[in-house]
């Protein structure tokens, strides 16, 4: 690992002078992603900038019947805060769903939102990469593809987006709070991530200065009838290959409300509107949610291994629909 | 045997002299941490990770580096009671805070109970993941009877989790035994559990 210098910044315009001054500089949270990017060479900072005594660890109700969630509040205290269990089941199950509780404990809000993809050539620093070097181009398209994007890519770029926390975040129209060195700006969570483009280095709209403070959730009275169905390799500690969340409230058998959206699909959280539009008004049957399905994957590009993805993204959106028009007690 | 079984199990054992950093070395700074209620003042890199700090500079060998990149959970330790992955933090970043590894948890003649029932139990084979497996298990045991939530759990309303042998699992999911001894570990925590459950 390259040697680098540590800051320890005392509050908020310290830490954002200290990466002005030095643009190598990064932020460290909780570390779990940035300290193993750096043992392989893929982060090379030669400074890093502990925020952890910032004041930014609370989650707490806002006056608008929304939660505020601190951009250094750790993953595993957010999925376990009972405003979150009882709110925002969506939230809570993508949160338990990532990681580990180990890793949870370390991992805090915003760096979960700032985690890099877990593309093996990205990792791998002697494949070219577009992300990580750009212009050196992309060793996935031509190689194995299984874990890779099929909406939204670009010719530079097929990296998926790995948090299971931005799904739930996007369904749930979320913000980012964000503080630069001359104001404060908000962040709608679905302009938060890029898709990759011809710029794939750059994953999200944040600059290198400004820093996260907080996410804060909206009221959204009928997120409580809302869940997070990822699929993966194995059942527990794995990214998901396709993941959903959803948020549905029916009335009188038809859909007055639904919030979709897909995970490990994308370069981003990707929010379904075009299955959302598809369904609104509509009786909550398999069928339709199928026709939605097919709407939202219409212009889905399979590579050498991944086609699967897209089967698997519609039963799982499928699926996931009849569980929550299940659980829904009928008006 | 230069050591006694008693030195190996404490960690006991003179380390290999390391030249001491030169002052004028801008790369090495003073850390102070505080493990198993010892302060121990080093001269470390900000890039040495909490886990090289307690085996290489410490010689607390105790806690395992496996895969050094938070996959197997070898080098689980606790800070502040909770349970995190040491290779994926720096040391330098936990000065003032509370760090217990397997050795803080019992010694030879006075097991942890969960020492004891991974013994009673079969709880490992070669033992390489067993440090990690326990202090995870600890803090496990800890976030349970405070009501936290797995995936598993069947209502995030409620607070009072039943742990079954599939919330064992799921919940030690970030400890990998490559023996596989999962059913023994699994038996351990749960004899534990019932035994805490009890009192």
């Amino acid at each position: 690992m390259r040697a680098f210098t540590y800051t320890q910044a005392s509050d908020a315009p310290a830490a954002l002078q200290a990466v002005i001054k030095n643009p190598e500089a990064k932020f460290i949270g909780g570390g779990t992603n940035l300290v193993d990017l750096m043992r392989e060479g893929v982060e090379r900072p030669n400074e890093v900038v502990d925020i952890n005594s910032l004041p930014f660890k609370q989650i707490e109700e806002l006056p608008d019947g929304g939660v505020r969630l601190g951009a250094l509040a750790r993953n595993s205290h957010t999925a376990n805060h009972p405003l979150v269990r009882q709110r925002y089941p969506v939230l809570a199950q993508a949160l338990l769903s990532a990681a580990s509780p180990q890793l949870r404990n370390l991992a805090t809000n915003a760096g979960n939102l700032l985690q890099r993809t877990r593309c093996y050539y990205f990792y791998d620093v002697t494949a070219p990469c577009n992300k990580r070097q750009p212009g050196s181009g992309c060793a996935a398209i031509h190689s194995v593809n299984r874990i890779h994007a099929i909406l939204g890519t670009s010719e530079q770029c097929i990296a998926t987006h790995p948090s299971d926390m931005a799904v739930a975040l996007s369904v749930l129209d979320a913000t980012v709070q964000v503080q630069g060195t001359e104001a404060a700006r908000t962040i709608p969570i679905e302009e938060f991530h890029r898709l990759p483009g011809d710029t794939p280095e750059r994953d999200t709209n944040l600059g290198h200065d400004e820093l996260i403070t907080a996410i804060d959730l909206p009221a959204v009275p009928f997120a409580t009838n809302s869940l997070y169905l990822k699929v993966r390799d194995r059942p527990s500690y794995a990214f998901a290959l396709v993941s959903v969340a959803a948020v549905l409230e029916l009335e009188d058998k038809q859909i007055k409300n639904v919030r979709l959206a897909l995970g490990g699909v994308a370069h981003k959280p990707w929010r379904a509107h075009a299955a959302e539009a598809a369904l609104l008004g509509k009786p909550a049957t398999v069928e339709n949610f199928r026709q939605a399905a097919e709407a939202e994957l219409q212009t889905a590009i399979a590579y050498e291994h991944n086609a699967f993805k897209i089967e698997l993204a519609k039963r799982t959106i499928v699926r996931a629909l009849l569980t929550l028009t299940e659980r829904q007690p009928l008006a | 045997m230069p050591y006694s079984i008693d030195q190996i199990l404490r960690g006991n054992i003179p380390r290999v002299e390391r030249l001491p950093p030169t002052a004028a070395d801008p790369s090495v700074v003073p850390v102070s941490l505080r493990i198993n209620g010892h302060t121990h003042d080093l001269q470390l890199e900000p890039r040495v990770s909490l886990l090289d700090a307690l085996r290489e500079f410490i010689g607390l060998t105790g806690t395992k580096k496996g895969c050094n990149q938070g996959a197997c959970g070898a080098c689980t330790v606790l800070i502040n009671g909770e349970r995190v992955n040491s290779c994926l933090t720096f040391a330098i970043m936990h000065q003032g805070q509370d760090i217990t590894t397997i050795e803080g948890l019992g010694t030879p003649d006075d097991l942890h109970p969960l020492q004891a029932a991974f013994i009673e139990h079969d709880g490992y084979q070669c033992g390489y993941c067993t440090p990690g497996q326990i202090c995870s298990a600890v803090a496990m045991l800890k976030e349970v009877e405070q009501g936290d939530a797995s995936l598993i759990t069947p209502s995030l309303g409620a607070t009072n989790v039943e742990l079954t042998d599939e919330e064992i699992r799921e919940r030690m999911s970030g400890n990998v035994c490559r023996c596989g001894a999962y059913l023994g570990i699994v038996d351990s925590i749960r004899a534990v559990y019932e035994q805490q459950k009890g009192q």
